[in-house]
């Protein structure tokens, strides 16, 4: 019997290969986020508003993942914006691997921002990095405030939250200010958008925010550029 | 479940290290896990039940040690350990507090059974685990599904769990 010292992460492939997309990303200049919510929680919906508040500054993709259908993709390219759809058939999360090949479909050079929408859940897509530059998680109002509290892993990877369908605040019992102390304790370091989607309301700040992240990764490509010159 | 692509992932690693050091059976394999990776024991054991068949790791003794979370607090520098819940600081109340432990996700070591071998070439000969790829440079594939890429959808997996 034999001890071998193996010493290697388990994900250590998965993130090679993220490191690779992150790699190839950065020298287009691309901005990508990994967006991570429950299903029916308004990732698709965010994306919508995102886009429709984005596309005459930024151009922009989508990669969609879900276990099955192209129902997704299809409302994204009824909007003109090119979008790749994973189907994972069973598997309960994007992996950097599915996102090479969707990076491999696309025009990275006339590309400002990727965004991807995870499989609906908020468990498993936690542990695997793909290459983004961050991961967002969206939290829905009918959901309930506690959601942080039972599913905390995924809040404390989220550089930010954004906080949706706001505008039926008034009908769930939601406890805006439980949600903010929780999220405190187990990511103090995240940012918090409150947004309705539908309604418009909050769509700028996030946007705002979104934007500033795209104008850096261009600044820093620009910059790099420049230094190899 | 993605314990199972955490679990192909370990099999797969596992797998290209046995066989490198000429074994003919994988007897333990020990894993590093902290409490606040998305990680349930019992779906691993189960993921390596489910998985493990017709490779070297088949039978082996799996263990996983688990690793509490610790934290260093960005004010006052205290270090601590905490649940999965709370990191404030227990010095100063900070909440501005930095993870320095317990996200692990990591094989630590295994143990193998090698062959009777005649030369020291590192390679066995053919060792009866004839099935699972040697997947040195291929992605470690969820349910081991095979990848169809086609321009616009990628179907990734052979179905549901």
């Amino acid at each position: 019997m034999t001890e071998i010292p193996i010493a290697k992460p388990i994900l250590d492939l998965n993130d090679r290969l993220a490191a690779a997309n992150r790699a190839l990303l950065d020298s287009h200049g691309v901005f990508m986020l990994d967006l991570i919510a429950s299903p029916g929680a308004g990732k698709t919906t965010t994306i919508l508003a995102t886009i429709a508040a984005l596309r005459d500054t930024y151009s922009v993709a989508v990669i969609e993942g879900d276990i099955a259908s192209d129902v997704d993709a299809r409302k994204i390219k009824e909007q003109g914006i090119p979008a790749v759809q994973i189907n994972t058939g069973g598997i309960c999360h994007l992996e950097a691997r599915m996102i090479s090949q969707a990076l491999d479909a696309l025009d990275l050079d006339s590309l400002d921002l990727i965004i991807v929408e995870n499989v609906g859940n908020l468990v498993c897509p936690t542990d695997f990095y793909l290459g983004e530059d961050c991961k967002i998680v969206i939290l829905s109002v009918p959901e309930g405030h506690d959601k942080p509290l039972k599913y905390p892993g995924v809040f404390q990877v989220a550089q930010a939250i954004i906080l949706s369908k706001i505008d039926t605040m008034p009908v769930f019992d939601f406890d805006e200010r439980q949600f903010r102390s929780d999220i405190e304790h187990i990511n103090p370091h995240a940012l918090i958008f409150p947004i309705s989607a539908t309604k418009d309301h909050g769509v700028k700040t996030w946007v705002r925010w979104l934007s500033e992240q795209i104008e850096q990764k261009r600044r820093m490509k620009a910059k790099t550029a420049h230094e190899t010159e | 479940m993605h314990e199972f692509s955490l679990m192909q992932s370990v099999l797969d690693t596992v797998e290209t290290s046995a066989r490198k050091a000429g074994a003919v059976r994988v007897t333990a394999i020990r894993l590093t896990i902290g409490e606040m990776a998305e990680v349930v024991f019992d779906a691993m054991e189960f993921a390596f039940e489910a998985l493990s068949p017709e490779t070297l790791s088949e039978g082996a003794e799996l263990s996983m040690r688990s690793v509490i979370p610790r934290s260093r607090c960005c004010v006052c520098g205290e270090e601590f350990t905490h649940d999965r819940y709370h990191w404030a600081c227990p010095s100063c109340d900070s909440l501005a507090t930095e993870l320095i432990a317990g996200r692990e996700l990591f094989i630590d070591s295994i143990e193998i059974e090698e062959s009777v071998s005649i030369g020291d070439s590192g390679l066995t000969s053919d060792s009866g685990s004839a099935g699972e790829p040697d997947s040195t440079n291929e992605p470690p594939v969820g349910q081991g599904a095979d990848t169809q890429e086609e321009p616009d959808v990628i179907d990734d997996g052979r179905g549901a769990l």
